[in-house]
């Protein structure tokens, strides 16, 4: 089964994307923020990241350079998942080697869709 | 609604635009026509059965038959006829036009825009393979109020994320505010023109490529075997059809014939099949 980490410092927000990912026949595995996905990362790579940005202790974009340092860390597939919605943060996010982002609110549909597309699914 | 309303809606949608509509999708046309029945003054649908049975009001008539289409649409929807596009479509396409270096794309029932954008932008991607070559994105829909959406280009945030790769987001749109507005150079790659599929379309020219998906479902069997014969009528005979990938010709037309193995992709029934099916062999999509 792949995984899925699922990174955000909301409790709801979390439980939706759980609820989405595991209907799309992932095992989720979830983090508060930036630096816990890390150390998740290091214990085990994900097939898949769905990230938010804004988080305490480490954002979403500090998290995924930190990630792509790391050995093995260009294979997870990672897709923010944010309000953050201008043009620059999108290039910034895909600068830092984002393969996808979307922008809330999300429902099921453009999650699968996005998984496709980065062939996680 | 009564019975004889209903009767009166269904046999104007039949001929107005083919939609079968049957005795469950009441809700559907009460739902879709209360708003234009309030808009002309009307307290009810009675009141618009008695304009639509005296057919005299164009305006309210085309109301009507805007208001009950379908305009479910997403960038790069379903993805595999895309796919299919770039490695078996246009490939043999170019093989076709060497000389003329033309390609003429159709897209039928094109809705807000989203597939014929979406081809536009494959072009894009394809980049200098295509330098030369003369390409013709002719986009129609029944609906005049979607085309004006089509043309404007913009589209919602919700919108864009249905299906388009962030890449293609960041390279063909600009952002407006909360709205994505597609570059005006993918934009100008396409027109747009409204178009009955039920009515006279020799008119329309010839194309390489007709993309008809998620039409046929709408019609019954007479009225899908009429738009496969029309669409056949404009279609090269080296050309190609795309349907959805839930609809068939199979017992309503023997004009054309599946491509083997890919879903939704037909040619002309006399077709050289053999030829391409070798040359699809290595192609897995």
């Amino acid at each position: 089964m792949k995984t899925c980490l699922v990174v955000d410092d909301s409790r709801v927000v979390r439980r939706v994307a759980r609820q989405i990912v595991e209907d799309l026949g992932f095992e989720c595995i979830e983090a508060e923020d930036g630096k816990q996905a890390l150390e998740q990362c290091l214990i085990k790579m994900p097939d898949c990241v769905l990230l938010d940005w804004n988080m305490p202790v480490m954002t979403g974009i500090e998290y995924l350079r930190e990630l792509r340092k790391v050995e093995g860390g260009n294979s997870p597939m990672v897709v923010f998942c944010t309000t953050e919605n201008d043009m620059s943060k999108i290039m910034e996010a895909l600068a830092a080697g984002a393969n996808e982002y979307i922008m809330k609110p999300f429902d099921s549909d453009i999650i699968r869709s996005k998984f496709e597309q980065v062939g996680v699914l | 609604m009564r019975d004889a309303d209903f009767e009166i809606f269904r046999d104007y949608m039949k001929k107005s635009s083919g939609l079968v509509l049957t005795p469950d999708k009441v809700y559907l046309l009460e739902s879709r026509l209360l708003p234009v029945a309030k808009e002309n003054g009307f307290s009810d649908l009675a009141d618009l059965a008695v304009i639509i049975k005296q057919g005299t009001d164009a305006k309210i008539m085309k109301q009507v038959t805007e208001a009950m289409a379908t305009h479910e649409s997403s960038f790069m929807r379903d993805g595999k006829p895309y796919e299919r596009f770039e490695k078996i479509i246009l490939p043999q396409i170019m093989e076709n036009n060497a000389a003329s270096k033309k390609i003429r794309i159709w897209s039928a029932a094109c809705s807000s825009g989203q597939e014929p954008y979406s081809l536009a932008m494959l072009m894009k991607e394809i980049g200098a393979k295509l330098d030369g070559w003369r390409i013709d994105i002719f986009a129609t829909d029944i609906s005049d109020h979607i085309l004006d959406k089509a043309r404007d280009g913009t589209f919602t945030q919700f919108e864009i994320q249905r299906g388009l790769p962030i890449q293609y987001l960041v390279k063909y749109f600009e952002q407006n505010g909360e709205q994505w507005r597609i570059k005006q150079d993918v934009k100008s790659m396409v027109r747009f023109q409204n178009l009955n599929l039920l009515s006279n379309i020799a008119h329309i020219g010839e194309f390489d490529v007709v993309f008809l998906r998620n039409v046929l479902i709408y019609f019954d069997v007479p009225t899908k075997a009429e738009v496969l014969q029309k669409v056949r009528d404009v279609t090269d005979d080296k050309g190609f059809l795309v349907l959805g990938g839930a609809e068939t010709v199979m017992g309503i037309s023997e004009k054309w014939k599946l491509l083997k193995g890919h879903n939704g992709l037909y040619l002309p029934a006399d077709g050289n099949f053999e030829a391409l099916e070798q040359k699809c062999a290595g192609i897995s999509i």
